[in-house]
């Protein structure tokens, strides 16, 4: 297992974000984080990544336990995410932005290698046009990418995608799609929050369902649609559930 | 969405680029223009040998130094210190103490520097934690703070301060030569600020520090190590401010709390750097001798010699509101095929 969530909890105030949080991510899969708005995905994504200490209970990362550790810490121990609202370095051209996470990420690379890491990553994600550009410049797709550039610079063991989907017309969705697939075929692990639902489905090898704080329910896509809980909860509509088994079928 | 491309920064990956692939000498005609402007302009006076003509040209090359120090908290780091003077003062203090001990310049004006870089590592741990207008304000306490205390330390001459035996100057060849002397030393110290900024701005560590500068959080989740970059950026932007004290106060032969601690410096140096280009090489050091030229002009003129500083505040709204970039910052924008010339 390359992360271990341990009876996580995070309250802000008297908002209980997340209580009692377990799941296991075995190396080398994509799992899936899927709840309504406000479920606490991101909160959870903030405690794995050392944003946020949880108020109870342990990360354990490639067997080290979190706790203390703050996000520059987590990253270079191999860890890196996409931010759901996306926060670009604008006045830095795209490169520079790729390269912060070479220089900064796992690999701790000098700004030589870096440059051609970033080009070859820019390149992977599409971004190669836009090198020069400043990133405050871009559109919303392309920060997108760049989010997962910067991310994906850093060479990490485990890769945290928070709506990496969201926003992008059906066109963009499948290039991501396809873009995730061969990140997860060289050997990273990926955790991804997403609301668009069928491509979850096809994509994720387990999947984690929050809803206000909870864990509603664990398993394979196939488990997870089958739940009447999800079904009840989220889902909402058994015709919508019978259509995404047979997508995770 | 429209994609509008820009090219604002471009240079400054093509200086790294070519940083990596030349050796210092050839990397950048941009460091080597501003590096020759400084030293046409610091000769002159050298060369005429005309004395007045030194002392607005040491003005200058002075604030040079200063300015070009704070922009690498301010311009590359992105945190604004309002009282960045506290470092000139403390250096000029811990230099005249040690002067007036028997010392020798060339000891006790890196000892100065050395005070102003402790007091920056200190400082840097207990307020590089806040952020904006909260550090801004930390910074203006704790000038005012230190001449407070300076001004009760029995060891540095309470509110009198420490003045140097006029004797001083004769193990330096003599008053007339040790002023001489300083605007060498002087000039020496603009020099190594401005390449210092260049090496700090082409560098890993120059990238962390801008990556800060944009978004620190996105930055510690990429894995900068945002308190140690910061408190060198901090202890950086000290160093040569803390020497020049020593140094000016060298010259001057006296020091007391009102002279080392003037916040109103604080703000000039801040209007230089803004003028010329935050996060520029080349814009702290034209704005420093911009104003500088300015502000000689205001003083010789008597409509405008009470109103020195509301211009300076005047001026810095006008930057603000108008030029954000400063001078290089706009050229840069505007004339993207000069940028390698503009670093
Ligand atoms: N920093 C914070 N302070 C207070 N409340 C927060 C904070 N971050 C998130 N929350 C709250 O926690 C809950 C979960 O939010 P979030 O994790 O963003 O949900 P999701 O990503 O699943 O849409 C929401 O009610 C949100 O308002
Ligand atoms: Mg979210």
């Amino acid at each position: 297992m390359i992360l271990e969530l341990q009876q996580i909890s995070k309250s802000f105030g008297g908002l209980q974000a997340l209580s009692n949080i377990s799941f296991a991510v075995p190396e080398g899969q994509i799992m899936g984080l899927l709840g309504p708005n406000g479920a606490g995905k991101t909160t959870l994504f903030n405690v794995i990544n050392g944003v946020y200490a949880p108020s109870q209970g342990h990360v354990i990362f490639r067997g080290h336990d979190l706790k203390g550790l703050k996000p520059y810490h987590i990253a270079r121990m191999g860890m890196a995410r996409t931010h759901q609202i996306v926060r670009p370095l604008k006045d830095l051209t795209v490169r520079e932005n790729v390269m912060v996470g070479a220089c900064f990420g796992r690999e701790g690379h000098n700004l030589a290698e870096a440059a051609q890491i970033a080009d070859d990553i820019m390149q992977f994600v599409g971004l190669a046009e836009r090198a020069r550009q400043l990133a405050g410049s871009l559109n919303v797709a392309q920060k997108k990418r760049l989010e997962l550039a910067r991310a994906l610079a850093a060479r990490p063991h485990l890769l945290l995608l928070d709506e990496v989907l969201a926003g992008l017309n059906p066109a963009e969705i499948a290039t991501m799609v396809e873009t995730i697939r061969r990140i997860r075929d060289q050997g990273v692990t990926i955790i991804m929050i997403e609301h668009v639902m069928h491509a979850t489905m096809k994509l994720c090898d387990q999947l984690v369902v929050l809803d206000y704080g909870k864990q509603l329910a664990a398993g394979t896509p196939a488990e997870v649609a089958a739940n009447p809980q999800v079904i009840e909860a989220y889902l909402g509509d058994p015709k919508l559930a019978e259509s995404l088994m047979d997508d995770a079928a | 969405m429209k994609d509008r491309p820009s090219f604002a920064s471009e240079a400054i990956t093509a200086e790294r680029e070519a940083s990596v692939k030349l050796g210092l000498l050839r990397r950048s005609p941009g460091l080597w223009l501003t590096l020759a402007i400084a030293l046409v302009v610091g000769l002159y006076p050298a060369l005429t040998g005309n004395v007045a003509v030194r002392e607005v040209v040491f003005t200058m090359l002075l604030s040079v130094a200063l300015a070009s120090s704070l922009n690498i908290l301010l311009g590359y780091t992105g945190y604004v210190s309002f009282g960045h003077v506290v470092f000139f003062g403390l250096g000029g203090y811990v230099g005249m103490f040690l002067l007036s001990r028997g010392m020798g310049l060339w000891l006790a004006a890196p000892a100065g520097g050395l005070a102003s870089g402790v007091l920056a590592f200190l400082l840097g741990k207990a307020i590089l934690r806040l952020r904006g207008a909260y550090f801004a304000l930390a910074t203006i306490g704790i000038n005012e703070a230190m001449r407070a205390f300076i001004n009760n330390f029995a060891p540095f001459g309470g509110p009198t301060g420490i003045s140097l035996n006029f004797q001083i100057y004769t193990g330096y060849g003599g008053a007339g030569q040790a002023l001489w002397l300083t605007y060498y030393v002087l000039l020496g110290l603009a020099i190594v600020s401005l390449v210092l900024s260049y090496l700090v701005k082409t560098s890993k560590f120059g990238l962390g520090l801008m990556a800060i500068r944009e978004d620190e959080d996105a930055a510690e989740v990429m894995g900068v190590i945002t308190p140690n970059a910061k408190t060198w950026a901090y202890i950086l932007s000290a160093i040569i401010p803390g020497i020049v004290g020593a140094l000016f106060f060298f010259k001057n032969g006296n020091i007391e709390p009102n002279d080392a601690f003037r916040l109103h410096f604080s703000i000039e140096m801040l209007v230089m750097v803004m003028l010329g280009g935050q996060g520029t090489v080349l814009g702290p050091m034209l704005g420093a001798a911009g104003y500088q030229g300015l502000r000689g002009f205001l003083v010789t003129s008597p409509l405008f010699k009470d109103v020195q500083l509301a211009v300076a505040g005047g001026l810095l709204l006008l930057i603000v509101l108008f030029i954000p970039a400063g001078a290089v910052g706009w050229l840069r924008q505007h004339f993207p095929r000069l940028r390698a010339l503009l670093p």
